[in-house]
């Protein structure tokens, strides 16, 4: 559980990036922190491992003050994945660089072995097992430091950004496999601008706006209510988008998923048959 | 980073700002001879003092004391290695001129530094840029080190975000030995190399996109003259050498430890 209260953040140059925050995320939540350019999305979630810590207030990891312990002691819980790959690759193969963190972890090389294999194949990367991650296109190096966090297995992953650069196809396997980690009791934190992404699904959205958060609630609420949403410069998703249009005809406002449209719009294609 | 912080141009108006870079230039260089021409601690400390109104005039004194901060740990390093040196050739013995100059090693070095801050804080990097042209420096070199210093921030930003992105993998830069330390440091140059050739490709493929090189002459949008300010300066600068060099030839330098 990751518990923040009431905190605040200067950076060096004295701007306040967080003006108060708090928020506690259960154990198996999936989270969505949105919000416009600047609004300290990021800012804040850097704090759940201790990167940053508040200049004010607390931020509690499982119980545990985050100003009392170190990053990389976080860090086994806390997975945290930057949105750009090209910020953590440095191996020689892409085995080495998702081996990385499980040596400073201090794993055994058999345990290393498995994680390793069992990571490259949960993101299909197999085939690159040997090839240097630089060789790789973009989407496939963003896989791979992915996978180089979830192969020490955390308990709370936190992913800045997880959508960019990523092909429809790779998008919906992010989003099985968040539901996967969902299924076992993972917390999932994400940043993203990407509000079909989070449409599709449906977790919980932490709206943000200059260094407070100004809405808490289901996505399927958040996402639907023009007014809330255009305060932090997010546009609805598509779907919501129609049916906010169709409203006057007597159609609910609050869809945001396609299976859910369709089952409207077939049931009021029957009655007018 | 905070070294660099020192380095980094933000646009005040002042009548420092407003001097041409070449002469401020040629002052930067009048203090670099004029510091390395001395080895005792009076007339550096002298020469370090003597900055300090061109600070408060350009009204840079927090980003300056920044930059000096920075300098912190390489000048104790500095002082430390020399009073050690001296300590263990001169047979375990160590005396107050000794440790002055070590200090005055030290104020050297900090001199350098101070001095080279006050010039990259108070250009603009096309103001230098155009005067290396001016300078008749071919543009290419001219653009490829002003674009250097521009990005000398972006690294250093982008240095601290690998940092986080390896220290959220479990890597402890401050663990172990020396030489582990060091090697600890290979997880972060190795990505910050990449990204920066990654980005000179980048950019360069923007600017030939924008027409660069397609006229041998180019012209400029700002174009620089000199104004009486900077002849005054040009003026400093040469009393401070001459001084400088009558003073190193013909007067006598106490120590400080002489006066005790």
């Amino acid at each position: 559980m990751i518990e923040a209260k009431d905190i605040r953040y200067s950076y060096v140059n004295k701007v306040e990036a967080l003006k108060g925050i708090s928020i506690t995320i259960n154990d198996g939540e999936f989270v969505a922190i949105m919000g416009q350019n600047g609004a300290g999305k990021s800012t804040l979630v850097k704090h759940f491992n201790g990167l940053l810590k508040p200049s004010k207030g607390s931020v509690l990891v499982d119980g545990v003050e985050t100003t009392k312990s170190s990053v990389a002691a976080l860090s086994r819980n806390v997975g945290f994945v930057f949105q750009n790959p090209d910020h953590q690759l440095f191996s020689e193969t892409v085995e080495e660089e998702i081996a990385f963190a499980l040596k400073n972890f201090g794993f055994t090389p058999e345990v290393i072995e498995k994680r390793v294999t069992w990571a490259l194949n949960l993101l299909s990367l197999t085939q690159y097992r040997k090839t240097s991650p630089f060789l790789l296109s973009g989407g496939e190096r963003k896989r791979v430091a992915l996978a180089s966090v979830l192969a020490w297995d955390p308990k709370t992953l936190v992913l800045d950004e997880p959508t960019i650069g990523q092909d429809h196809e790779q998008k919906e396997k992010l989003r099985q496999f968040i539901m996967q980690m969902q299924t076992q009791k993972k917390t999932v934190i994400t940043v993203t601008h990407d509000v079909e992404f989070v449409a599709e699904c449906n977790p919980r959205v932490v709206l943000m706006k200059d260094g407070k958060i100004v809405a808490d609630g289901e996505g399927k609420e958040i996402l639907t209510n023009p007014t809330m949403l255009e305060l932090s410069s997010i546009v609805l998703p598509q779907i919501a988008q129609v049916f906010n249009k169709l409203a006057p005809l007597g159609f609910p406002k609050d869809v945001i998923d396609i299976y859910e449209a369709k089952q409207i719009i077939l049931k009021t294609k029957e009655k007018a048959l | 980073m905070s070294i660099f912080d020192g380095l980094r141009f933000r646009k005040v108006y002042s009548p420092i700002h407003n001097l041409d870079p070449r002469i401020k230039f040629a002052y930067v260089i009048g203090i670099f001879v004029v510091a390395i021409l001395f080895y005792q601690i009076i007339p550096l400390l002298i020469l370090f003092l003597m900055q300090i109104p061109f600070v408060l005039l350009a009204r840079v004194q927090r980003q300056w004391l920044r930059s000096l901060r920075g300098a912190a740990f390489l000048a104790t390093f500095i002082f430390v290695v020399n009073v050690a040196t001296t300590y263990f050739t001169s047979g375990y013995h160590l005396t107050a001129v000794n440790v002055e100059n070590a200090g005055a090693m030290t104020l050297r070095f900090v001199v350098l530094v101070e001095s080279f801050s006050v010039f990259f804080l108070t250009t603009s990097p096309d103001h230098l840029g155009l005067a290396l042209e001016e300078s008749r420096v071919p543009y290419e070199f001219a653009f490829a080190f002003t674009t250097a210093v521009r990005f000398v921030p972006v690294l250093a930003e982008e240095a601290q975000t690998i940092m986080d992105a390896q220290k959220a993998r479990g890597l402890e830069l401050e663990k172990g030995g020396l030489l582990k330390r060091i090697r600890n440091y290979v997880p972060v140059l190795i990505p910050l190399i990449v990204s920066a050739i990654r980005r000179s490709l980048e950019l360069a493929e923007a600017m030939e996109s924008r027409a660069w090189g397609a006229t041998k002459k180019r012209t400029n949008l700002y174009a620089l003259k000199l104004h009486r300010g900077d002849f005054a300066l040009l003026g400093i600068t040469a009393g401070i050498i001459v001084a400088a060099i009558y003073i190193h030839f013909f007067v006598h330098i106490p120590t400080i430890a002489q006066f005790f």
